[in-house]
C-alpha cells in the first residue's frame, strides 16, 4: 500500500465527518485512558522503571551492531537461521523464498508492524500466496483492504457491524440468516474460520516485540493466543523484527515487560507472553522444524545519530496514540501510514520521507500529553519539532504561512514598528467588531472564523501604549496604579 | 492593603523583588487588563515591576513553525530585554514555557547565547507559580466573586510548567466563589498557536469537546491562565451559542473582573 500522508489535511477532513469513527475513538480513548492509569497508580516504582528502560535501549543504540551481531550469533548457535535485509523489499524476498523453498500455499500471520511497513501480505499474494492474519484486528482490516488504524487495535475505527459485514462478504460459506450482532458471534465466527486455516497452514509468520542478545530468543506478546498458533503448529516459523528490536539480556525483556501491558491496555502482563529460542528440539512437545529470524533495517539505520534517534527505543505500546487529541480526532488512517500518532509524526517522516509525510509533525498543537504517557521516555514534541525544523529548511509547507511567519518575524523583531502594527490590528480588528466584542469573519483569519467567533480587542490601546501613557501621567515607574 | 496578606518568607528586600513584566503579545493586542491585573498581583505582594520596552513576542510562532532562525533572532531582544531584572514574569505558562525550557535549547550550538538563555530561563516565571512558589502567597485577598467558575490547565503551563495546585490555591482564597472541575482538564484546548490556523478542522474538534466539557460543569465563568487558549475557548463557546464567560485568572484574584468577559460585547 502506498502512503497517503501528503493528503493529510484530506483524510483528516473526511474522518471529522464521520460520526461513526468518532463513537468508535470515543470508547477507545474512555478504555485505554483510564486502564493506563490505574495500572500506572498500582506500581509505585513506574518512574523509575521508566528511566531504567530509557537507559537500556539507550545503551543499546548506541552499541547496536554489537548486540545485533551478538543476537545473530546466539540465535543461530540455537539453531534458528538469522536473514538480514536493508529495505522491505528485501525482507519480502527473503521470506518469499523461505514458502517457495517449502512449497508453502497457505501463510498464517501474527500481528507485526513491520510486515505492514514493508507490504508483506501484498508482495505474498501478488505471488500467488494466500497469507491470512490470525490476530482478529488484523484479520478484520485484511478483509477490507485497510491499514492497521491503531499500532496495538487494528481496527478499532470500526463499529460491529462493519465487522459484520465484512465477514458477510467474505465468508462464503456463511449463511445469510447467521447472528453476526454480536462481539461474542462476531469472535466466534473468525475464530472458527481460522482454526481451519491454522491447521492448513505451512509457515507461520510472527514479528518479535523483543530480539534478546544474550540468548539469541525472540519474544512476542498476544492478548488472543493467536501468536502461538501461528509460530507453533506450522513446520516453519518466520519471525520478522526491525534492527530497533534488539535488547541486551533476558533482565531488560523483563524489566521492560513490566512496562508494555501497563502502558498499552493497563494489564499488568499481556494473556500470553512467548519466548522462542531455536526450532524443536527432539525432545520438545512441539515447536517448528525450522525457525527463521529476519531481521529489517528499511530506513531505522539512517536515523542513529540523528535527533530522530529517540524514536528507535519505542515498544510500540500505544499509550501516546491512546492520549493524543489529534489522533482522537482524525483517527489513524488520516496519517496515511502504517504507524499513527505522535510515533508515526515522530517516525514516519524518517521512513517514508519528510516530503510525503511533512504534514504529520505539523499537525500537532505540542500538548504534550504523548511525551508525558510515553514508557520509554520519548520526547515525541521535541523530535516533531526537529521535522518541522527540517521541513521549514527544504521550503516544505504552504508558501503563504511559511512567508506569513517571515513577516510576522521580521516585524517582530523591531518592536517600535511592531507597536505601530499592532496598534493598527488593533484599530482594524475593532472597527470590523462594530462593538458586539467578537467578530464572526476576519480578513487573514478564516481558518479562525470559520469555526468560532474571533474576540476583539479591549477598548483603550494595546497594554504597551497604555502602560507608558500611565507611566508619563505618574512620572516614572512603579507608580502606574495599576489597580485602579 | 490588608496587613495580613500572607506573601511568604522569600526575602522582601525591594531589589531581590525586582520584575521584568513581560506582557505577551497577545495580552498586548487583546486584554491589556490581564498585563494590569497582573502587575497589579506583584505590586501587592510587594513587588517592584518594570515594562521593558524592548520587547515584542516570545517568538513561540516562529519556533514551532521550524523557523529556526528568526526565533533566534526574537530569542536575543528578549534576552537582552529582561538582562537586568533578578526576576522575570509572564502572565502565561506558554510564553514562559517557551523562554525557560526552549531558549536553551533553541542556542544549543552557541556556548554565549546558552548560557545567556539559560541564564533567564532561572529567572523566568509564569505569574500563578511566581505568586505561589516564589512568594509564598497563599491569598490575594480578591473581592467576593459570586460566580459557579471552572478552570482550564493549558497545556504548556501543566505538563512543562507543573502549574495546577496554585491557581487552584489562590482561587479557594476568593470569596463566595464555587470552583467545579471539568472532566478531561488534562486534554488540550486545541489552540496550539499556529496549529488553530494551520489545521483549524482538527482545531475545531477539540475545542468543540472542550467547550461542552466547559458548559456542563454548569460553571457561569470558565478561567485559565494563557490567554491563547482562553481566546480560542471563549470563541468557541460564542460561536456554540453558550453564556460562559472566559477570563483569565489574574482578573478575578486582582479584583479586576469588572471588564466584560473575553468576546463579550462592551456596549
Amino acid at each position: 500500500m502506498q502512503p497517503t500522508s501528503h493528503a493529510f489535511v484530506e483524510n483528516a477532513r473526511d474522518a471529522l465527518a464521520n460520526p461513526k469513527l468518532h463513537r468508535a475513538l470515543l470508547n477507545m480513548k474512555a478504555g485505554f485512558q483510564g486502564k493506563r492509569a490505574k495500572a500506572v497508580a498500582g506500581l509505585p516504582e513506574f518512574e523509575q522503571l521508566r528511566e531504567r528502560a530509557k537507559a537500556v535501549k539507550d545503551h543499546t543504540l548506541a552499541h547496536l551492531d554489537t548486540y545485533l551481531e551478538r543476537f545473530e550469533a546466539k540465535a543461530t548457535a540455537s539453531g534458528a537461521q538469522v536473514h538480514w535485509a536493508r529495505t522491505g523489499e528485501e525482507a519480502c524476498d527473503i521470506i518469499h523464498g523461505i514458502c517457495q523453498r517449502r512449497g508453502a500455499q497457505t501463510v498464517t500471520k501474527g500481528k507485526s508492524m513491520v510486515a505492514e511497513e514493508i507490504g508483506l501480505n501484498a508482495y505474498l499474494e501478488a505471488r500467488g500466496l494466500n497469507p491470512v492474519e490470525t490476530d482478529l484486528g488484523e484479520y478484520i482490516i485484511q478483509l477490507r483492504h485497510e491499514l492497521p488504524s491503531h499500532i496495538i487495535a487494528p481496527a478499532i475505527h470500526l463499529n460491529k457491524e462493519e465487522v459484520a459485514d465484512a465477514f458477510y462478504d467474505a465468508h462464503k460459506d456463511l449463511p445469510p440468516d447467521r447472528p453476526l450482532s454480536e462481539p461474542r458471534e462476531l469472535l466466534e465466527e473468525a475464530r472458527g474460520v481460522l482454526r481451519r486455516i491454522f491447521l492448513a497452514s505451512e509457515v507461520g509468520i510472527t514479528g518479535a516485540n523483543f530480539m534478546i542478545a544474550e540468548t539469541g530468543t525472540t519474544v512476542i506478546v498476544t492478548n488472543e493466543g493467536n501468536g502461538d498458533l501461528t509460530q507453533v503448529l506450522p513446520k516453519v516459523h518466520v519471525a520478522v523484527a526491525s534492527i530497533d528490536k534488539v535488547i541486551p539480556t533476558l533482565e531488560d525483556a523483563t524489566l521492560i515487560l513490566r512496562l508494555l501491558a501497563r502502558s498499552a491496555t493497563g494489564q499488568e502482563q499481556s494473556t500470553y507472553t512467548t519466548f522462542s529460542t531455536g526450532p524443536r528440539r527432539h525432545d520438545d512437545p512441539d515447536g517448528p522444524e525450522e525457525f527463521h529470524i529476519v531481521i529489517v533495517d528499511n530506513g531505522r539505520s539512517a536515523l542513529l545519530g540523528t535527533e530522530a534517534q529517540e524514536t528507535l527505543r519505542c515498544i510500540r505500546c500505544g499509550a501516546c496514540i491512546n492520549h493524543c487529541p489529534i489522533y482522537a480526532a482524525v483517527g489513524g488512517h488520516s496519517y496515511g501510514w502504517v504507524v499513527p500518532g505522535p510515533i508515526g509524526a515522530a517516525l514516519d517522516p524518517g521512513l517514508i520521507g519528510l516530503a510525503e509525510a511533512h504534514h504529520l509533525p505539523n499537525a500537532s498543537s505540542f500538548c504534550g500529553r504523548c511525551e508525558s504517557v510515553c514508557p520509554m521516555k520519548i520526547p515525541l514534541p521535541s523530535i516533531m519539532r526537529h521535522w518541522r525544523n527540517a521541513g521549514f529548511e527544504a521550503g516544505l509547507g504552504a508558501p503563504s504561512f511559511r512567508y506569513g511567519i517571515r513577516g510576522w518575524a521580521w516585524a517582530a523583531r523591531r518592536p517600535w514598528l511592531y507597536r505601530v502594527g499592532a496598534r493598527l490590528g488593533r484599530w482594524s480588528l475593532r472597527l470590523l467588531a462594530r462593538g458586539k466584542g467578537r467578530l464572526t469573519a476576519a480578513p487573514l483569519a478564516n481558518g479562525w472564523t470559520k469555526w468560532r467567533d474571533l474576540p476583539a480587542p479591549q477598548a483603550g490601546g494595546t497594554f504597551h501604549d497604555q502602560w507608558r501613557a500611565r507611566q508619563r501621567g505618574a512620572g516614572g515607574p512603579g507608580g502606574a496604579g495599576a489597580g485602579a | 492593603m490588608n496587613e495580613q496578606r500572607r506573601t511568604g518568607s522569600a526575602d522582601s528586600t525591594a531589589g531581590s523583588r525586582h520584575v521584568g513584566f513581560f506582557v505577551t503579545c497577545l495580552v498586548d493586542l487583546f486584554r491589556p487588563s490581564v498585563g494590569f491585573a497582573a502587575i497589579a498581583l506583584l505590586e501587592k505582594a510587594g513587588c517592584r515591576v518594570a515594562v521593558p520596552n524592548a520587547q515584542v513576542c516570545c517568538g513561540q510562532p516562529a519556533y514551532n513553525a521550524g523557523d529556526r532562525r528568526d526565533a533566534q533572532a526574537i530569542a536575543r531582544n528578549v534576552i537582552a530585554a529582561f538582562e537586568t531584572f533578578p526576576y522575570v514574569v509572564a502572565p502565561s505558562g506558554s510564553c514562559t514555557g517557551m523562554i525557560r525550557e526552549h531558549y536553551p535549547k533553541l542556542f544549543a550550538e552557541d556556548p554565549d547565547m546558552r548560557g545567556r538563555a539559560e541564564d533567564l530561563a532561572g529567572r523566568t516565571w509564569e505569574l500563578m507559580s511566581f505568586l505561589v512558589d516564589v512568594l509564598g502567597v497563599t491569598d490575594t485577598d480578591a473581592p467576593a466573586f459570586p460566580r459557579k467558575v471552572t478552570y482550564h490547565d493549558s497545556c504548556s503551563g501543566y505538563r512543562e510548567l507543573g502549574i495546577k495546585a496554585q491557581p487552584r490555591l489562590l482561587l479557594a482564597g476568593v470569596p463566595e466563589m464555587e470552583l467545579a472541575e471539568i472532566s478531561q482538564p488534562e486534554v488540550c484546548c486545541g489552540f496550539g498557536g499556529t496549529f488553530c490556523v494551520k489545521y483549524p478542522d482538527i482545531s475545531n474538534k477539540m475545542v468543540t469537546d472542550k467547550a461542552e466539557d466547559i458548559a456542563g460543569t454548569g460553571a457561569g465563568t470558565v478561567l485559565g491562565g494563557d490567554l491563547g487558549c482562553l481566546l480560542n475557548i471563549a470563541g468557541k463557546l460564542k460561536r456554540m451559542g453558550a453564556t460562559v464567560e472566559a477570563r483569565h485568572v489574574a482578573e478575578v484574584l486582582a479584583g479586576m473582573a469588572d471588564r466584560p468577559g473575553i468576546g463579550d460585547s462592551e456596549g
